[in-house]
């Protein structure tokens, strides 16, 4: 016998896979039509410290004069790109998911130590149920980016025909740099994602694919008390792992969930001594 | 909207261990059938035959997104103009298929009400329709765009004045220059629109040679390459006329 958890639910590993092809399409042909009009860079003046993009990685990628190809590709997959994303949205709202997605009154404040422990700058992980803080985060910020790039592009495919939404954008020029700056994010997202999920392991990459994240033997009582139902907010969590733990009757889960109420109210106030 | 347990996905379960390798490894196939299945759809995109410069498949999906958008161009969704201060003074020149041949000085605007029935038109019968001034951004393919300032003739009021009604019922107009190397093909409602313009004027003087003169076409609902510079001949049709970007590939429609 294994221990398991249900981490990803069927429905988001599929949102998950069909949206990343999507997604490199969307990035590759958007490339493709950037490239016939390439003005942006960072810089002031005449001194450029980064032009988007330098001709190498141009040549490179073989993306000079395919402006027609870059169209074509960008407004067949722009359609998947959407009604993905916009049945995974309704997806977490109706399924009550968001709940794990959404950032929550502490993420904001959480999120600075998660990022603290993963530059190895503190040694102490906060409490979190399937994400923590900052993936709460960055998986919400995603979500917006994702509607962004939809509006942004709109307004530059039908400008006069969406014409209020393009101004809402501030205009045509300033929509279709906005488009961009998103793609660079995207893409940004998309190399944190990768190495973030390297460094996490096999088990956590398998799980995107068959659901189940692996609980090892030795793990059994630490990992899941606090990685999985430490979060003090909800004490829920907790009474449904020591329902499975002790399967012990109902009285008893609630005296048990009330005990480390209990505790979490002496941690509080310790934390609120000054130190 | 559920419970907040039946949210919480986090339960520890049992699982038969050979349960569970059968579930992973079922899992990982699906997964990788997704993958060839994916790169497998790519690849037949593009093993399809061309049509028009771009894949049969894609090709469909831009006519039917055609049909979604022309929907929703009405002549009430005007291009936003601009005060004449605004206008750049150097406009970008950007193309001269068409133009490479030297005018004819006695060139006339070639009108084809019907094959066979043929009207020709001075750059003054033009210039005696209302003229309308129009300050717009004007948008590339390619990416950029320019605030230029352009003056001509509606294309609307055209049709009316020399009584093109029935030609007006179809469903696209044609133009093509005197040389025949640069042509596009426009649907009634965008040509029609309050904006299109037969075009004489830019910042107020008449068109240089490099932006068409004597005569040529504004059509803000479009991107730029369907303002076909120096027009030779315009005829009307029910099918879709000839189209010069189109045989290269882009989309017919290039509506804004």
């Amino acid at each position: 016998m294994k221990k398991v958890i249900k981490k990803h639910p069927l429905a988001i590993r599929w949102f998950h896979w069909i949206n990343f092809p999507i997604l490199a399409v969307m990035v590759w042909s958007g490339l493709l039509i950037y490239w016939a009009n390439d003005v942006y860079r960072i810089g002031w003046g005449d001194k450029t410290i980064l032009k988007f993009f330098p001709d190498s990685f141009y040549k490179a990628l073989h993306i000079p004069f395919r402006l027609a190809e870059g169209m074509s590709i960008h407004f067949v997959f722009m359609w998947l790109f959407a009604i993905n994303g916009f049945v995974y949205v309704l997806y977490l709202i109706f399924s009550g998911e968001w709940r794990l997605i959404f950032p929550n009154k502490k993420s904001f404040k959480q999120s600075l130590t998660v990022v603290l422990y993963d530059l190895h700058l503190t040694k102490t992980m906060p409490p979190q149920k399937k994400y923590n803080a900052a993936q709460r985060i960055a998986y919400t910020v995603v979500i917006f980016m994702g509607l962004g790039s939809v509006l942004t592009g709109l307004s530059i495919y039908k400008p006069i025909q969406f014409r209020t939404l393009t101004s809402l954008f501030g205009g045509y020029e300033w929509a279709r740099i906005e488009h961009f700056t998103l793609t660079l994010l995207f893409t940004l997202f998309f190399l944190v994602h990768i190495i973030q999920v390297i460094l996490s392991g096999w088990n956590n990459f398998q799980s995107m694919v068959t659901g189940l994240f692996l609980i090892k033997k030795n793990e059994t009582l630490v990992v899941p008390a606090i990685v999985f139902a430490g979060d003090l907010d909800e004490n829920k969590a907790k009474k449904n792992h020591e329902t499975i733990r002790t399967n012990e009757d109902k009285a008893v889960n609630e005296q048990k969930a009330a005990i480390p109420k209990q505790e979490e109210k002496n941690q509080e106030d310790e934390n609120s001594k000054p130190g | 909207m559920k419970t907040q347990n039946q949210a919480n996905n986090n339960e520890e379960i049992l699982i038969d261990s050979k349960k569970l390798r059968n579930k992973t490894i079922l899992a990982f196939t699906i997964f990788v059938i997704g993958i060839v299945a994916a790169i497998f759809i790519w690849k037949w995109i593009h093993l399809q035959p061309n049509v028009e410069d771009a894949p049969a498949p894609l090709r469909k999906v831009l006519s039917a997104n055609e049909k979604v958008f022309s929907k929703t161009l009405n002549n009430d969704h005007l291009a936003k103009t601009y005060p004449v201060s605004e206008a750049v003074k150097h406009v970008r020149v950007n193309g001269d298929i068409g133009l490479k041949s030297a005018l004819d000085r006695n060139w006339k605007l070639q009108v084809i009400r019907n094959p066979g029935d043929t009207m020709w038109l001075t750059l003054d019968d033009i210039k005696a329709l209302p003229k309308q001034d129009l300050i717009f951004d004007f948008k590339c393919i390619e990416g950029w765009s320019q605030i230029t300032h352009w003056a001509g003739a509606r294309f609307s009021d055209f049709a009316k004045k020399y009584k093109l009604d029935a030609q007006t019922q179809m469903n696209y107009v044609g133009l093509i220059t005197p040389d025949k190397e640069y042509y596009v093909g426009i649907d009634m409602a965008s040509i029609m629109h309050p904006q299109t313009l037969l075009c004489y004027e830019m910042n107020g003087k008449p068109l240089p040679l490099n932006q068409g003169y004597p005569l040529r076409l504004i059509i803000p609902v479009k991107y730029g390459i369907k303002s076909i510079k120096r027009i030779g001949s315009i005829f009307f049709s029910n099918t879709p006329p000839p189209d010069y970007w189109f045989e290269r590939g882009y989309d017919y429609y290039s509506g804004l």
